[in-house]
């Protein structure tokens, strides 16, 4: 991979209003060293998609408290083959049973962060794919 | 020996401590940490003595229960008299499943209801909205029409039990949709008790169900406490809440502060629309949050009640005692709960209980422990209403008021609290107040420090979370999470849809016609609003015609 920073797209997708953790993983990124966009609250999945595209981010990271991640998360990666963008790389994060995590994955969410993860695992986890 | 002498004496006695024992002591064996601090920055000393507070200042400062300042409590038998509220906030699905659940909880002996909307309730969009696709009756329960509302509180005489709301940017069309359930009761407004949230600054802030822009959230939030005032004379007008400031990141120092200065701008734009202090303010009620440093918690209570009633007193020449008490509700810290080892959740939470009810709460919320994973189920929900109840039959804590007060270390950290949220305070007001400081992401950027300083202490090690990054443990994954199932939505778009065909369409179209008017004037929008809810317009309809004539907040956004 070339020198270029690495790009990523933090976004909160739905009407949920927790953005604690959205903001602290951003920050942890940017003091990574990575370039970070955040989108703030409420954004629909398209417009989420239309941003990453826009910015061309090579990760979108997704937030949501609200429990309505099964909606939300799989429409982004859904939009993102639409628009030929799948090559970009969705983790996610929020108050997500692990029940939930297959079916995320099985529709194109590389990674669930839940509660307690420490940022270092998350900045360990794109390093190790921008490496690949 | 006077008073002077015993100090003089007891300054000599520290000296030969620290220089003798203390010192050899640690010379021996270092302490635990470099520095010790509370959750605020606060440093803590080795010990406290009364060299650390001011006891000639007893009765100014801390006074007797019911009394000015109130530090020691609002009234004067506090939980001698009756125990705080015990009220566990609630609500998911539709109006059916969310009436069956407080019918639970009141049969449970819980003495009060606290109502949890979903999402799109919360900013004002029909359940059959675009952006509602996904989040009907997923955090609370969805209310559309007064129909909702009727079944919501079906076989519950609202006579009989006090309803808090967690609604802030349409809580004057979900007042109005519960005034109009009571009269339908047979109750009068005038006998109805409980609160609505209608805090919008912290929604700036910190927790992001806002509408509108603040000026006209301002004007709506200030008509319901005029309307109150004349109209419904027991109901709690706003609850002020430092509860999100604090789940959002915020020291307690910051959450006393950013409160307050959030309830000096509603009593300033209420002043400024023409009512009297003493006419509003005993309906001002505040909500904050109970977190893990178990005497700092206390302290900023004990802060908050003091600092509150000197402002009241002091800044806008209240003259009614009433108006100068901070009641609050308490609600335990949601985001100390952990996903990993849920059950040492259960003594988080009593520990946070502990401290509300120690610094003298008027109700309280006590979190389920599997609530970092789904919202709760009911064994859980039947834990925590149980662990308040251990607290007020079998712990003896609350048989006096204020039992820790003339603790050495309380009594210095509720005055460093105060102090603290004084200089905060001061700042804002040189900004402008609580709205110019939001505008200008003041408040918001020293929240995202204090939050993203924790996390890098939690990630150094420096505050342990137990099951986090200490203690962990391998574990299953939990099972029997509560969860709300799909169909919710479908069923609730269909009964919206039918209170649509069933109602009398051009009744609605009169009552919106004449609320916008109304909001492009100066009237105030109470009673316009609850023409509207009474002829089964919907909240997404009614919060439409404000969000055509008021606009819509765009936020800064602040990492």
């Amino acid at each position: 991979m070339s020198e270029r920073k690495i790009r990523i797209l933090v976004a909160k997708p739905g009407l949920d209003g927790h953005d604690r953790g959205a903001k602290v993983v951003a920050r942890a990124l940017r003091d990574a060293g990575m370039e970070v966009i955040y989108t703030g609250l409420r954004q629909t999945p398209e417009q989420i998609v239309r941003a990453a595209v826009q910015e061309d981010v090579q990760f979108i990271g997704l937030s949501c408290l609200s429990g309505a991640h099964n909606h939300l998360f799989p429409k982004v990666t859904q939009l993102l083959k639409e628009n030929d963008a799948e090559d970009i790389i969705v983790f996610g994060g929020g108050v997500i049973p692990s029940d939930d995590i297959p079916f995320l994955k099985d529709n194109g969410i590389k990674e669930i962060f839940g509660p307690g993860t420490s940022t270092d695992r998350i900045i360990t986890f794109i390093n190790s794919l921008c490496n690949e | 020996m006077s008073y002077e002498d015993m100090k003089k004496n007891l300054q000599d006695e520290m000296k030969k401590w620290e220089e003798g024992p203390l010192a050899k002591t640690l010379a021996r064996a270092p302490e635990r940490r470099e520095e010790f601090t509370t959750s605020s920055e606060m440093v803590v000393n080795p010990v406290y003595t009364p060299l650390d507070i001011e006891e000639e200042k007893y009765m100014d400062e801390l006074g007797l229960p019911g009394q000015y300042p109130y530090t020691r409590g609002v009234y004067p038998t506090m939980y001698r008299g009756r125990f705080w509220t015990m009220r566990q906030y609630a609500g998911m699905a539709d109006a059916a499943e969310s009436n069956k659940r407080y019918r639970y909880l009141l049969e449970q002996g819980q003495t009060g209801l606290s109502v949890a909307f979903d999402l799109p309730t919360q900013i004002g969009y029909d359940s059959n909205h675009s952006l509602s696709n996904g989040e009907v009756g997923k955090v609370g329960v969805a209310i559309d029409t007064l129909a909702d509302m009727e079944l919501l509180f079906d076989n519950i005489p609202l006579d009989k039990v006090s309803t808090s709301m967690t609604i802030n940017a349409p809580a004057a069309v979900l007042l109005a949709m519960y005034i109009a359930v009571a009269e339908k009761q047979g109750v009068s407004v005038e006998q109805i008790s409980g609160t609505i949230q209608n805090d919008v600054l912290k929604e700036y802030i910190a927790r992001g169900t806002y509408i509108y822009p603040p000026e006209q959230s301002m004007r709506l939030i200030t008509d319901i406490f005029e309307y109150c005032s004349q109209n419904v004379p027991k109901w709690n007008t706003i609850s002020i809440s430092g509860y999100h400031i604090r789940e959002a990141g915020s020291t307690a120092a910051q959450e006393v502060a950013f409160t307050l200065a959030d309830a000096i701008a509603y009593v300033e734009a209420a002043i400024e629309s023409g009512l009297e202090i003493d006419q509003f303010a005993s309906r001002l009620s505040f909500f904050f949050n109970s977190h893990l440093n178990f005497i700092e918690e206390i302290a900023k209570f004990r802060a908050a009640r003091r600092l509150w009633a000197k402002i009241v007193k002091e800044r806008f020449n209240a003259k009614k005692e009433n108006s100068m008490r901070l009641r609050f509700h308490t609600q335990t810290g949601g985001s100390t709960l952990t996903a990993q080892q849920p059950d040492n959740n259960i003594i988080r939470v009593t520990l946070q209980a502990l401290a509300a009810v120690l610094g003298g709460t008027q109700s309280l919320h006590t979190n389920s422990k599997d609530e970092a994973l789904a919202l709760p189920t009911e064994e859980s929900v039947r834990i925590a209403l149980r662990t308040q109840q251990i607290i007020a039959h079998e712990s003896g804590v609350a048989d006096t008021a204020d039992p820790f007060a003339g603790s050495y270390y309380l009594e210095a950290l509720t005055d460093q609290i105060e102090a603290e949220a004084i200089k905060y305070i001061e700042k804002i007001d040189d900004l402008g107040g609580a709205v110019k400081a939001i505008e200008h992401g003041y408040i918001q950027q020293e929240i995202a420090d204090s939050a993203y300083k924790y996390q890098m202490g939690v990630e150094s090690g420096d505050n342990i979370v137990v099951g986090v990054n200490k203690f962990e443990a391998e574990e299953e994954s939990p099972k029997n999470l509560l969860r709300i199932d799909d169909a919710v939505e479908t069923r609730q778009i269909d009964r919206l849809n039918k209170v649509k065909e069933e109602r009398d369409n051009e009744a609605v179209k009169k009552a919106l016609a004449e609320l916008k008017e109304a909001a492009e004037g100066t009237d105030n929008l109470m009673p316009y609003i609850l023409d509207a809810v009474k002829a089964y317009a919907t909240l997404g309809e009614i919060s439409d015609v404000m969000r055509d004539v008021f606009g819509e907040y765009k936020p800064a956004e602040i990492l």
